[in-house]
């Protein structure tokens, strides 16, 4: 392990029970995320990408192998990982405010208010953190829930499909946003999709995973500087390739 | 401007409720007609079913000599009173229950086998116990009201939905908070849909309660006046159990809308 080495994944497994013995979910995964990285996991949907991710959360701690985060063993939920689900998640009847400092711990209630003020701001909602859930659009309501991941300031925000449920333009702003945030807090980021195009637009690294059971199947290095466009020739060339993981056959 | 438009809105609001109007009133009409009708063509007798104007002299006399606000006056407090115990009870043992397994494993199967014993099938011994009046008719609405509040009160808690029990876990939530921000919230309109089916069967109660036994009380009064042959007071005390009955519930409706109003609050478009 190198100084810079943030997470540490060593060959992980996991199973699960079923009538017919051992189901594998995920196998010997092995992955080193360095700090400030950008990591991107792209699998086909049943690979066991979200398994992975809920496992460096915390959520899913019935595995084998080794998950470290700087260091430290991960046994369950901390603060120092953040995380967006695919769905916001937001509780309908808090307000926005009400519902980041639902995820502060007990702190002087100014510092949570200017924590908050900063946190929506950086997602480019100020002035809304009186609106209720229901009155955001479905892209507003998915930064509200960034904000939210990152109020507690975590080492790594894991990103579980996070676009997933948008419409095209919106998802293509919201890639465009969770990059500037990227950039401009310097947060480690995970982020699970099954859209290549998303893995070659925001990544630094591209990990794909083969499906049933779960293995690192390629990684690809992305060395492309931000913004990257999304028609010039290298990039086009690293999707193919990685299209190409999936479907042999579609080249 | 906006208040303008506001207005508008107010406006055209009542106008098609005054044109709808005539819908609602249109079936009451035609039942009060019919059942005049029957009465002064002599197809029935006037003691088995006084015609609706006898009717309101008498509720007109009842009002004016008092009869009627002092056995209402009674039922209702007797409900209030029993209704409120309910309330604590069954908020708090669903609250309890729902929260702590241990509680849940030693109280569930019991509370089961006594749900299903009607409430009025305890007044002979709850009049042995409590006496005739306030105390068994208490003891019926309290047992009435009970098991509807308690029920929702567990369901809301049971259907906390596990995305936000998993979020909170992520969050490091204190329990506490948890219970505050998460639990509650959401189970809130549970609680009050069981505060009002509670309430209804709490009125139920307290006419079943007061019609088989005591002398005060509005169910009293109706067994009071068919043994006198008053049928018109029968109708006078059956159309006042409705109309307080359905007051209670429009309060509780109020009550919800205010409390609830996140659900309603998507104000765009």
């Amino acid at each position: 392990m190198t100084a810079k080495d943030h997470l540490v994944i060593k060959n992980l497994a996991k199973f699960y029970v079923n009538e017919n013995g051992n189901m594998p979910v995920l196998e010997d995964i092995s992955l080193c995320v360095k700090a400030q990285e950008f990591v991107v996991v792209v699998g086909a949907s049943g690979c066991g990408k979200s398994t992975l991710l809920r496992i460096i959360c915390g959520l899913d701690t019935d595995y084998r192998g080794a998950v470290a985060l700087r260091g430290k063993k991960i046994s369950g939920p901390g603060l120092d990982r953040g995380i967006v689900f695919q769905e916001h998640r937001l509780l309908p009847w808090l307000r926005v405010e009400g519902n980041l400092e639902y995820a502060l711990q007990s702190g002087a209630a100014a510092q949570n208010k200017r924590l908050i003020a900063e946190k929506l701001a950086l997602v480019g909602l100020s002035g809304f953190e009186k609106a209720y859930p229901a009155q955001l659009s479905g892209g507003m309501a998915q930064r509200v829930a960034i904000a939210r991941a990152l109020v507690n300031q975590p080492d790594i925000l894991l990103l579980d499909e996070p676009f997933g449920a948008l419409d095209a333009l919106t998802r293509l702003k919201m890639q465009q946003e969770i990059l500037r945030i990227w950039e401009k807090e310097k947060t480690t980021m995970i982020m699970v999709t099954h859209d290549i195009e998303e893995a070659v637009y925001l990544g630094s690294r591209v990990i794909v995973m083969s499906d049933r059971p779960g293995t690192i199947k390629k990684e690809f290095a992305v060395d492309l500087p931000h913004p990257r466009n999304r028609s010039a020739v290298e990039f086009l060339q690293l999707r193919k390739a990685i299209c190409h993981e999936f479907h042999e056959d579609l080249m | 401007m906006e208040a303008v438009l506001h207005r508008a809105v107010v406006y055209t609001n009542r106008i098609l409720l005054l044109r709808t109007a005539w819908k609602r009133i249109l079936a009451p009409c035609v039942i009060l007609g019919v059942w005049q009708g029957a009465v002064v063509s002599g197809l029935v007798k006037p003691v088995l079913l006084p015609p609706p104007t006898q009717v309101f002299e008498a509720m007109v006399m009842m009002l004016g000599n008092g009869e009627l606000a002092v056995h209402l006056g009674v039922s209702i407090a007797r409900v209030l009173e029993g209704f409120l115990l309910a309330a604590v009870l069954g908020i708090g043992l669903g609250m309890g229950m729902g929260l702590l397994p241990q509680l849940n494993d030693l109280l569930d199967g019991t509370i089961q086998l006594i749900r299903p014993i009607p409430p009025i099938a305890w007044l002979p011994m709850a009049i042995l116990w409590f006496g005739i009046e306030e105390g068994s008719k208490i003891f019926i609405i309290t047992l009435g009201a009970f098991f509807p509040i308690f029920i929702n009160v567990l369901e809301g808690i049971r259907q906390t939905d596990q995305k936000y029990v998993e979020l909170s876990q992520v969050l490091e939530v204190p329990r506490g908070k948890f219970i505050r921000k998460v639990i509650i919230p959401g189970a809130l309109p549970f609680i009050i849909s069981g505060l009002r089916i509670g309430l209804g069967y709490a009125w139920m109660c307290v006419v079943a309660a007061e019609l088989s036994a005591g002398m005060k009380g509005i169910g009293f009064m109706l067994t009071d006046a068919r043994s006198l042959a008053q049928t018109d007071k029968v109708f006078v005390g059956m159309l006042s159990i409705g109309v307080i009955g359905k007051m209670m519930d429009s309060l509780l409706r109020m009550l919800e809308t205010k409390i609830v109003k996140w659900r309603g609050a998507f104000t765009g478009v």
